[in-house]
């Protein structure tokens, strides 16, 4: 077969068990081998995975990170895609905003830890913030850099047709630089999934980073520590590979040569 | 009376550019563009302006568009002086104009959303059919061809039923046959909806081929040399004597050769 070939159905599954069969047939191994007391095996972690599932507390955690999230990221695009559009679109404003924001881009989100505390108290909103301010810089630096990317001949088009500078915004600008901020949201979210475990660490007591953190110190239980790792591997997978189909949606499939 | 394609009546001007002057100053440094251009278009009249590139043809028309203000002379247009770009006259780039992220109707449909929804499916409906692109209402810019991508930016253009259309070299990226083909199809456009266009091209043959008249612009600083009035009905016939002595006129205002 040369690589010009079209994979047969199967071959796309093929390498991927495989890979994975192999990883866990050396973690097993290497498990036993080692004869280590601390770190648990495949099987192990399996059946913590049960207990967890067994209990109603796997769905439950899954279910309260998700929203966790679901809300600081929205929150981000929501509020970060226009202000990043309008800061591109007006060099002046993003004159004003852009030290700011260089500014607080690079500090990490877990250093606004002691200070989220201070404003919001230790609960949900507090790993709701974080989660927020994760995804919030990536999506703005996006946005600001897609509209100088928007060829000028889209926007003479869109003013000549009677468009105002609002109208030119939504529905010139954003549709032109929509592509690239996908490619900003996508790896928001993927900087959102990240800084969920810690914000769940600190500031409550359920989703999978407080999973991770309790099961290691209520009894040392690594088994339920991998596994709550596991799960944090295959949801962020899953969520990323949603969104890298959304470059298959037509209208803006134009922006991802093929 | 028998009808005639030529434009010997007399009509209201459209158009009038005088001494227009266009300087661009970049790094402290000044280039003049254009130099006291003086130039009157007639309403529905069909005007092809050529020259050597980068000759300033372009810059003309997006003063004419309004996109560039003059630095010198006066644009009016209806006897009002042009301020910004207005959708009584639309300006057709080369293809790259349409909007990739709509489709062929999102496309039409774009400039029309002050009107009431039955008026915009009339509109769309009837442009789709004049530049040939029924049953491609739902494609994508991306799934047509430089032709029907170009003939896509005009149909949008007519649809807000502009009185002027100003083509920047519109069938610059085409092959040659679609050219041919595209120079019929908005010459018959152009005698349906009577706006006046003004068509800029560096292909001299074209522009006597369309045109009612074609200004001959010099090289930079550019202005206006010599207008010639192309005084052959349609449709032309290119082996004419009529026709190649217009196009060798023209040629040798430009100080080209007649053998390659």
């Amino acid at each position: 077969m040369n690589s010009l070939a079209e994979p047969r159905w199967w071959e796309k599954f093929l390498w991927p068990v495989a890979a994975s069969a192999l990883f866990l047939a050396v973690w097993h191994y290497s498990v036993i081998y080692s004869a280590t007391k601390v770190f648990p095996s495949p099987l192990a972690v399996e059946r913590g995975l049960a207990e967890l599932a067994r209990k109603g507390l796997l769905w439950a955690y899954i279910g309260d990170s998700l929203r966790r999230v679901a809300l600081g990221y929205g929150m981000a695009a929501v509020i970060g895609v226009p202000l990043g559009l309008t800061l591109g679109w007006y060099p002046a404003a993003n004159q004003v905003v852009n030290p700011v924001l260089q500014m607080l881009r690079p500090i990490s989100p877990i250093a606004w830890i002691p200070v989220s505390i201070v404003l919001f108290g230790v609960g949900d909103l507090t790993a709701v913030f974080l989660i927020f301010l994760a995804a919030f810089f990536p999506i703005v630096v996006a946005c600001v850099s897609g509209v100088p990317n928007v060829p000028t001949i889209f926007r003479r088009a869109g003013r000549n047709l009677g468009l105002t500078a609002p109208q030119l915004l939504a529905r010139v600008v954003f549709p032109a630089a929509l592509p690239q901020i996908i490619v900003g949201l996508r790896l928001a979210l993927g900087i959102a999934w990240l800084v969920m475990v810690a914000a769940e660490m600190i500031a409550v007591d359920s989703g999978l980073g407080y999973l991770v953190i309790d099961a290691r110190n209520s009894g040392k239980r690594y088994d339920l520590v991998v596994a709550a790792m596991l799960t944090i591997g295959v949801i962020g997978l899953a969520l990323d590979l949603c969104f890298r189909r959304l470059r298959n949606i037509r209208s803006v499939r134009w922006g991802f040569p093929q | 009376m028998p009808l005639t394609e030529s434009v010997t009546t007399p009509a209201a001007t459209k158009l009038s550019a005088q001494h227009v002057h266009m300087t661009f100053t970049r790094d402290g440094k000044s280039t003049p563009v254009l130099n006291d251009v003086t130039l009157e278009v007639a309403k529905g009249e069909f005007l092809c302006i050529v020259g050597p590139s980068g000759c300033g043809k372009s810059t003309l028309l997006s003063a004419i568009g309004g996109f560039l203000s003059p630095t010198g002379g006066e644009i009016r247009i209806d006897g009002q002086p042009v301020s910004g770009p207005d959708p009584r006259r639309i300006f057709v780039f080369q293809e790259r104009g349409v909007f990739p992220w709509l489709t062929v109707e999102g496309n039409i449909e774009f400039g029309l959303f002050k009107l009431p929804r039955a008026e915009r499916q009339r509109r769309i409906a009837h442009y789709i059919e004049m530049v040939g692109l029924v049953g491609f209402e739902k494609a994508y810019p991306a799934e047509l061809s430089g032709g029907m991508k170009q003939r896509l930016e005009v149909a949008r253009a007519l649809a807000v039923n502009p009185d002027m259309l100003l083509l920047d070299e519109p069938f610059g990226a085409l092959d040659s046959i679609t050219r041919l083909i595209m120079r019929g199809e908005l010459l018959r456009i152009w005698r349906e909806e009577r706006n006046t266009v003004i068509f800029v091209t560096h292909d001299i043959d074209e522009a006597v081929q369309l045109a009612d008249r074609v200004a001959v612009m010099s090289g930079r600083p550019a202005n206006i040399q010599q207008i010639v009035n192309i005084d052959i009905p349609h449709p032309r016939d290119l082996s004419s004597p009529r026709y190649l002595e217009l196009r060798n006129g023209i040629l040798t205002q430009l100080g080209l050769a007649h053998q390659v």
